[in-house]
């Protein structure tokens, strides 16, 4: 266990290492010059393009700019916009709170849908509220979040108009209003994720309520409200704890559209914004973090199956 | 395509004998339905492929079917509901909705056809390979695997499109690098496990060399996994394709496909809701069918599951 515990932690280092190579280097797998596609067609004079190469450090050996690049993220500083000139990383701080806040908000709401509605569809096995809880678990895997996204709005904002379409307002100005901006989008989030959990939930407690202790509870008289929620659904849900923990990747994937889609100023719209202005740094940075942060829930996830489930031998 | 992916489907059935040996031959043949008729006679498997198949007709037949010119801007007409002369409806040029959506299916399909097959064939490679000769071409291809894995699969396919530019080339190339993933995994576990059977040992023993032996005894072997993974990467290949057009990094807006017709008609739900409901319903309905179907022929395949 520690063994694997720490062949796992340098397998991550080694990965972030590379991740961080790959997105160093990818500004130079553009096909023709950067600097040149960066000012564009509109003002294409030689100054402009000698000075934005000068800005990027374009005109110096790869290997000094891979050098900074590197010192620099490990000490936090990942440049300016080309854009707005600011700071990239007081962009990020802003920024990856917001990305955090709609992912959580996600999960509570994937968690709070998807386990009761497992329970009810492990509960009348294949009777019509299971039939219609698992129509609705692959509709909502299978529907695209960009759509999902778009029907909410149109049914939400544009028919009922009982929620805004888009926006962002802090918490600190008006709480309210925050909560209303952020529903929709945590809730468009929330369905994929919430059907793979209701997945789970429901084949773990068919799985659990095949088990000895549960006929015993039964056959002692207690009521099927109890043995489900006071026995059985306890050691259902310890597979579902791991789905919970494989999901936040997802959502991380997920969130780029949604905060499109509700103009939710996060990481995933920094990066969109940075992709349409060209501007290369922020989108080398968003890509980075996005990725570290993918490899590390990863990590976690292993680590948690090997603590949950002793049986599997690490070597 | 539709064609060698049918003959793929029937062919252990038909073998190279005639109709009527085959016929005599299941007349006392008492070994269970074997994967594809069971796999046939799976409503879960028949009902989505049948989706399938008409979708299929829709593209390859889409310039015949579209009953308006796909492109044509009427000003006098622009964002009305169903009618008779529009039966879904026009967009914010007056195009016609029904010709448009029968029309973008064919990016829909071309793109996905396409790259599941050169995921496919890369990421089979990819995975037999390495599992077969392992050590150094384990951990070169593998490792390769999982770098790619490293990034959520929209994100990647957002960056190398914004960098390379939005084509279907692009497009294609690149949800085949994400999805070759996938094929390589499944490959490289089945031929870890089919590697030491007698079969492979005995082709060895004969004489066989390592390309006769991968293509010929592993590779038949270890198809049946691969098949459920095209079936579901169909569904995530439109997804993908789907939603970068819809961000504007996909297909070039004149041209239609169902995502940058979601993206345009966002704008104008106010006005006619009829523009982004179509193409969000074919979307729906293409990847549902893809999903149900993988998901059918694995409970077919996996005799673990069988019930």
């Amino acid at each position: 266990m520690g063994r694997y515990v720490i062949r796992r932690l340098i397998q991550t280092a080694i990965l972030v290492f590379i991740v961080s190579t790959i997105v160093a280097v990818f500004i130079h797998l553009i096909p023709g010059d950067p600097a040149s596609l960066i000012v564009g067609d509109n003002q294409n004079t030689p100054e402009r393009i000698e000075a934005v190469r000068r800005n990027l450090g374009l005109d110096r050996p790869i290997y000094e700019q891979y050098f900074d690049w590197i010192t620099g993220i490990a000490r936090g500083d990942f440049g300016k916009s080309l854009f707005t000139g600011r700071e990239i990383r007081t962009d990020l701080v802003a920024r990856i709170p917001r990305t955090l806040e709609l992912g959580g908000a996600a999960l509570l709401v994937s968690i709070v849908v998807g386990i009761p509605l497992g329970v009810i569809a492990a509960h009348y096995r294949n009777r019509w509220p299971d039939v219609l809880v698992s129509s609705f678990a692959i509709a909502g895997l299978s529907i695209p979040v960009f759509v999902i996204g778009t029907l909410m709005v149109l049914v939400f904002s544009v028919r009922w108009q009982i929620l805004p379409a888009s926006g962002y307002v802090a918490f600190s100005d008006d709480p309210l209003e925050h909560i209303k901006r952020l529903a929709l989008p945590a809730i468009t989030l929330g369905i994929l994720s919430s059907a793979t959990i209701m997945r789970m939930t429901r084949s773990s407690l068919l799985e659990v309520l095949g088990e000895d202790y549960v006929r015993t509870a039964r056959a002692k008289g207690l009521n099927e409200r109890v043995v489900i929620y006071g026995h059985a659904l306890r050691n259902a849900l310890i597979p579902v704890v791991t789905v919970v923990g494989l999901q936040m990747g997802t959502l991380l994937g997920g969130s780029v559209l949604v905060e499109y889609i509700f103009n939710w100023p996060g990481l995933s719209t920094y990066l969109i914004t940075g992709i349409n202005q060209r501007d290369y740094p922020v989108v080398q940075a968003v890509m980075l973090i996005i990725a570290v942060v993918f490899v590390l829930i990863n990590l976690a996830t292993d680590l948690l199956y090997a603590v949950i489930d002793p049986r599997i031998k690490y070597g | 395509m539709a064609d060698t992916r049918a003959n793929e489907l029937t062919q252990p059935q038909r073998g190279a004998v005639s109709g009527e040996a085959v016929a005599a031959l299941a007349a006392q043949d008492r070994r269970p339905p074997n994967v594809w008729q069971r796999s046939l006679a799976n409503p879960r498997v028949t009902v989505p492929g049948i989706v399938i198949v008409l979708l299929m007709l829709i593209a390859v037949f889409a310039d015949i079917l579209a009953p308006q010119d796909p492109l044509r801007i009427n000003a006098q007409a622009r964002l009305q509901g169903p009618s008779a002369e529009h039966w879904f409806g026009t967009d914010e040029a007056g195009r016609d909705l029904f010709s448009r959506i029968i029309v973008g299916s064919q990016t829909s399909m071309t793109v996905a056809f396409a790259s599941v097959f050169l995921a496919t064939v890369i990421g089979v490679a990819f995975g037999v390979v390495g599992g077969y000769f392992g050590g150094i071409w384990e951990t070169l291809t593998m490792r390769f695997v999982d770098v790619l894995l490293v990034f959520p699969p929209i994100l990647l396919a957002i960056a190398v499109v914004a960098f390379l530019g939005s084509s279907m080339v692009n497009l294609i190339g690149v949800i085949a690098l994400l999805y070759m993933t996938r094929f390589a995994r499944v490959a490289f576990a089945s031929v870890v496990e089919v590697r030491q059977r007698e079969y492979v040992q005995a082709a060895k023993v004969i004489g066989a060399g390592s390309g006769r032996t991968m293509g010929r005894y592993i590779l038949p072997n270890i198809l049946s996994p691969i098949f459920v993974q095209v079936s579901l990467s169909f569904g995530f290949a439109i997804l993908i394709e789907s939603g970068l057009s819809f961000l504007g990094l996909g297909t070039p807006p004149p041209e239609p496909s169902w995502g940058n017709m979601i993206g345009a008609g966002r704008g104008y739900m106010q006005q006619n809701a009829w523009y982004v409901f179509w193409p969000s319903l074919m979307i729906s309905i293409a990847i549902l069918a893809f999903n149900t179907m993988g998901d059918g022929l694995r409970d077919s395949l996996d005799p673990r599951l069988r019930r």
